[in-house]
C-alpha cells in the first residue's frame, strides 16, 4: 500500500496550549483511516494544518511523495486535499450549484457545472437538485452537497470531520457505502470521529490522539470499543452503574400535547407520554425534529391547553417555567451558553437563574449572595467542575465543565422530574460519563428523568424506555432492552430518500 | 397641469444621489458589513467633488475626486471595524458625525461659489444619471453572475465558512467598503455639482439615511434599489410639483410616504416569512458581525 499522505513530527503551539506535539502518521491509497480522540485532543488543529487553515510550527507533510505545505485552503485543494466540514461550510442563502462552485478552484460555466453535479450525484446515489437553496435542504442532503463538492475535485486525500453526527443510522450506512466506493477507486480517506463502533466497523486503521500527541496507530477491528476508549482517555473508562432503580408511580403525565403552527421550527403533534418515578425515558431523533420544542413545552417556555402536562396530579399546562420549577419539574436545555446559562454572569449569579426559589437564595425579592455562592460551590464540588471558583464567568468555562455545572444545578435542585436535552453534546468522554452517572443516580433516588439526545449509544446506555421524535411526532415507547440500532434507525424515520450508489469500479 | 415626462426626468435626477449611495451600500451589506456612515461619506464626496469641480472647472474631475474622498472616508471605517473589530453600528454613526463636522469646517471657503456646468448626455439627461442607471445591471451582474460576486456574497452570508474555504474575508470586505464609499461620494457630489449647484453645510440632508432604508426596502436586490430610489425621487419631485400646482396636500404627508412604504414592505416581508414557507430571508447571514480568524 503506497502512502498518499504522510505527516512527520508535526507540532503547533497556541498561546498557553501545545495543540499538536510531534505528530507522525500516514494514510495509504484506498485506505479509510480514522483519527480518534476526545474534544481538545488536537484533531481539528491537525486537519486544519493539512487543509492549509493553520501553519505548523515544526515538522513536515508529504502528499503523494511531494512536500505538502499549503499556504491556504485553496493551495491545499489544488494539490488534491478535500475536506467535508462538521460545521460552518455551507451558505444557506446560496444554491447547491453556487455552494459547490465556491469549493472549486476553477469552476466550469454554470450549465456545465449543473450537468456534472447531476452526473456525479447519479453515480454515487446522492440525488441533489443543483438549483435548490441550501436553506431548504435536510441535514443529510446538506452533507451530500459537501461530499459532491469534494468529489468534483477528484481529491487524492478526503478529510471527513465527524460526518455522521447529523445523520440517521441508515443515512450513515449510505455514507459509508459511498466512502467505500471512493476508497476502492484509490482515494485516501481521513475519517475523524469519536464514535467508536462506527470506526471499528468501517475503518482500516485508526490513529489515536491524546493531549496533542499520537498514542498509537492500531487496527480498530482488533480492539474492543472499550480498549479504544481507554487509549483515547488514557484511563479505563468507568462503566456507568445502572443498579438500584425501581420504577414506581406515574409522576409526569403528558396527554395529547400539540403546539400551534409555529412561526419557525417544528410543531409538536399530539404527544403523549408517561414517566414513572425512578425511570429514565430516552427520546431520540435527528436534530430539528421537535427536540427544542418538546423541552420548551415541558419546561413551561411554551404553555399548552389544560390537562396536557400533569405532574403528580397537579395540572401545570398553563404555568410558566418558574411555577413549574417550584412544583418540581426542572429542565436543562441543549444550548448551554445563552439558554441554560448567561455567559457574562459568574457561576454564582447563574445559580439564581433556576435555583433562586428552590434553594432559598432569593428571599422577599432580595438575593442572599452567600447562599448563592455556597450553592455554586456545592455544585462545583459535587460535579467536579474545573474552574478557579464560583466567581468565574460562565462563558470562561470549557463546554464540558459548563455542562456539568448546568446539569449539576438542576440535579442538586432535587427535582421530581428532570428533562434534559443533549446532556453530553460536545462534552469529552470523561465529563460525559460523569453527567450520565449523575442522571442515573438521580433516577435511583426516585426522580423521573427524560433524556432527549441524538446520541443513540447514550440513550441505550441510560434509558429504560425509548421513544423516537420524528417531525414533531413521538413514537410509542419501547423497552430499551433488546432494542437494536437498526430498529431505532427505522423508528427515527430511516434514510430520507437516499439510495446506495452504483459506480463502475 | 403636471407633465408626466417632465416629472419623470426630474425624478431621475432626484433619484440619482440615493441610487448611487444605495447601490454602494448594497454591495457593502452583501459582503456582511453594515456601514451606517453613508451620510458622512456622501457629504464628504459632496464637498470634495464641488471643490475639485470648482477648482478645475471640470465636473468630471469633481466626480473622480468625490469617489476618492468617499472611499478614503470609508477606509477609516474599514480600519476600525475590520482590523480593530470595533462595533459597526457605532463606528458607522461616528463616521456620519465626523463627515458632517469635517465638511462644515473645510467647506467654509466654498460657500456662495457657483459650480461649473454639468456634462450633458443623450436625451437631455446628464452623464451621471446614465451612469447610475447602468450601475444597476452592472452591480446585479457582478453579484449574481461573476465569480468575484459569488465570493463576495459567500463572505457576507457566512464568513466562517468562507474563511474555511480559503477566501480572504477581510480583503473582500475592505474592497466592498471602499466601493461603497466611492459610490456614496459620487451620490453626494451629484447633489452639490448637479442638483443644488453650490456648497452648503449639511446639504445631503438625510439622503444617506434614505439610501440605507432603500437597501432594506430592496431586500438587497439591485433592481429593488432602483425601484426604491425612484419611489423616493418621485415623491420628492411630486411634492414640489403639487405645491407649485397649489394642490392642498400637506407636504409632511408626502415626505412621510417613502418611509411608510419602507415600513409596509418590511412588515410584508416578515409576515411572509412568518406565515409562508419561504424560510430564507435575503438578509445576508453575517451582516454586521465582526469576523476574527484564529491563525
Amino acid at each position: 500500500m503506497s502512502d498518499v499522505f504522510r505527516a512527520e513530527g508535526l507540532g503547533k503551539t497556541y498561546p498557553g496550549v501545545r495543540a499538536n506535539d510531534d505528530i507522525s502518521f500516514s494514510v495509504g491509497a484506498g485506505e479509510i483511516h480514522a483519527l480518534l480522540g476526545e474534544n481538545g485532543a488536537g484533531k481539528s488543529t491537525l486537519v486544519k494544518m493539512i487543509y492549509g487553515l493553520v501553519r505548523p510550527d515544526e515538522g513536515h507533510m508529504q502528499l503523494s511523495g511531494t512536500p505538502h505545505a499549503p499556504a491556504d485552503p485553496r493551495a491545499a485543494r489544488a494539490s488534491g486535499v478535500a475536506m467535508v466540514f462538521q460545521h460552518f461550510s455551507l451558505f444557506d442563502a446560496l444554491t447547491v450549484a453556487e455552494n459547490i462552485a465556491l469549493g472549486m478552484e476553477n469552476p466550469p460555466p454554470r450549465a456545465e457545472l449543473s450537468r456534472r453535479i447531476a452526473e456525479l450525484s447519479q453515480a454515487y446515489g446522492l440525488p441533489l437538485n443543483p438549483a435548490r437553496r441550501i436553506a431548504s435542504l435536510s441535514a443529510g442532503e446538506r452533507q451530500r452537497v459537501e461530499i459532491l463538492r469534494c468529489l468534483l475535485q477528484n481529491p487524492r486525500l478526503l478529510i471527513m470531520d465527524e460526518p455522521t453526527s447529523v445523520l440517521t443510522p441508515q443515512e450513515a450506512e449510505i455514507l459509508f457505502a459511498t466512502l467505500r466506493q471512493l476508497a476502492a477507486a484509490g482515494t485516501a480517506i481521513l475519517y475523524i470521529s469519536h464514535k467508536l463502533e462506527e470506526i471499528r466497523t468501517h475503518c482500516d486503521r485508526a490513529t489515536i490522539l491524546r493531549h496533542g500527541k499520537v498514542v498509537g496507530t492500531v487496527d480498530p477491528r482488533a480492539h474492543s470499543a472499550r480498549e479504544l476508549a481507554a487509549m483515547m482517555v488514557g484511563a479505563e473508562m468507568k462503566l456507568v452503574d445502572r443498579s438500584g432503580r425501581k420504577p414506581g408511580d406515574v409522576v409526569l403525565d403528558v396527554k395529547a400535547l400539540s403546539t400551534p403552527a409555529a412561526t419557525e421550527g417544528v410543531t409538536l403533534k399530539n404527544i403523549s407520554l408517561t414517566l414513572r418515578t425512578g425511570e429514565i425515558l430516552g427520546i431520540g431523533g435527528v436534530a430539528g425534529n421537535g427536540q427544542d420544542e418538546l423541552l420548551a413545552a415541558l419546561s413551561g417556555e411554551i404553555t399548552t391547553p389544560h390537562g396536557t402536562v400533569t405532574l403528580s396530579s397537579a395540572d401545570l399546562s398553563a404555568l410558566g417555567p418558574d411555577p413549574r420549577r417550584a412544583a418540581g419539574l426542572l429542565s436543562a436545555p441543549e444550548d448551554r451558553l445563552g439558554h441554560a446559562a448567561v455567559p457574562q454572569f459568574s457561576l454564582t449569579e447563574n445559580t439564581l437563574l433556576t435555583a433562586g426559589g428552590r434553594q432559598d437564595i432569593v428571599k422577599r425579592g432580595l438575593i442572599d449572595h452567600n447562599a448563592a455562592r455556597a450553592f455554586a460551590e456545592s455544585i462545583i464540588k459535587a460535579f467536579d467542575v474545573r474552574t478557579p471558583g464560583p466567581g468565574t464567568a460562565a462563558g470562561a468555562l470549557s463546554g464540558g465543565n459548563l455542562q456539568k455545572f448546568v446539569i449539576g444545578r438542576e440535579v442538586l435542585g432535587g427535582p421530581k422530574v428532570l428533562v434534559v436535552n443533549q446532556p453530553t453534546w460536545g462534552v469529552d468522554a470523561g465529563a460525559a460519563a460523569a453527567i450520565r452517572q449523575a442522571l442515573l443516580d438521580l433516577a435511583a433516588k426516585g426522580a423521573g428523568v427524560i433524556v432527549i439526545s441524538q446520541d443513540l449509544d447514550e440513550l441505550l446506555e441510560l434509558s429504560d424506555r425509548f421513544c423516537a421524535l420524528n417531525e414533531g411526532r413521538l413514537s410509542p415507547p419501547r423497552p430499551t432492552e433488546g432494542l437494536t440500532i437498526d430498529e431505532i434507525g427505522l423508528m427515527l424515520g430511516g434514510a430520507h430518500g437516499m439510495e446506495v450508489g452504483h459506480v463502475p469500479a | 397641469m403636471i407633465d408626466p415626462i417632465a416629472v419623470f426626468v426630474l425624478l431621475l435626477g432626484a433619484a440619482t444621489p440615493i441610487l448611487f449611495a444605495a447601490l454602494g451600500e448594497l454591495v457593502v451589506e452583501r459582503a456582511g458589513v453594515l456601514n451606517l456612515g453613508v451620510e458622512g461619506m456622501m457629504i464628504g464626496g459632496a464637498l470634495a467633488g464641488f471643490a475639485s469641480a470648482h477648482a478645475t472647472g471640470s465636473p468630471a474631475l469633481g466626480f473622480v475626486a468625490a469617489a476618492i474622498a468617499g472611499a478614503a472616508l470609508s477606509m477609516i471605517f474599514a480600519a476600525l471595524t475590520q482590523f480593530l473589530l470595533s462595533n459597526q453600528v457605532a463606528t458607522g454613526l461616528a463616521l456620519t458625525l465626523f463627515g458632517l463636522g469635517l465638511t462644515a469646517m473645510f467647506g467654509k471657503p466654498f460657500e456662495g461659489v457657483k459650480a461649473p456646468s454639468m456634462m450633458a448626455g443623450p436625451f437631455g439627461l446628464n452623464l451621471m444619471i446614465w451612469l447610475g442607471l447602468l450601475a444597476v445591471p452592472a452591480v446585479w451582474w457582478f453579484l449574481m453572475r461573476s465569480r468575484a460576486g459569488l465570493i463576495l456574497r459567500a463572505v457576507g452570508e457566512n464568513h466562517d465558512a468562507a474563511h474555511g474555504l480559503g477566501y480572504p474575508v477581510r480583503k473582500v470586505r475592505i474592497a466592498a467598503i471602499a466601493f461603497g464609499g466611492a459610490m456614496a461620494g459620487l451620490g453626494g457630489a451629484y447633489i452639490s455639482i448637479a442638483t443644488v449647484l453650490q456648497w452648503t453645510e449639511g446639504m445631503t440632508a438625510g439622503a444617506g439615511w434614505i439610501a440605507l432604508a432603500i437597501v432594506v426596502f430592496a431586500q438587497w436586490n439591485p433592481w429593488g434599489v432602483l425601484a426604491g430610489a425612484w419611489l423616493f425621487g418621485g415623491v420628492t419631485v411630486l411634492q414640489l410639483r403639487l405645491q407649485a400646482a397649489g394642490v392642498a396636500v400637506p407636504v409632511q404627508l408626502l415626505s412621510m410616504a417613502p418611509y411608510l412604504a419602507t415600513i409596509i414592505v418590511l412588515v410584508a416581508i416578515s409576515a411572509r416569512q412568518k406565515f409562508g414557507r419561504s424560510g430564507a430571508g435575503s438578509t445576508p447571514g453575517s451582516l454586521g458581525q465582526p469576523f476574527h480568524a484564529l491563525r
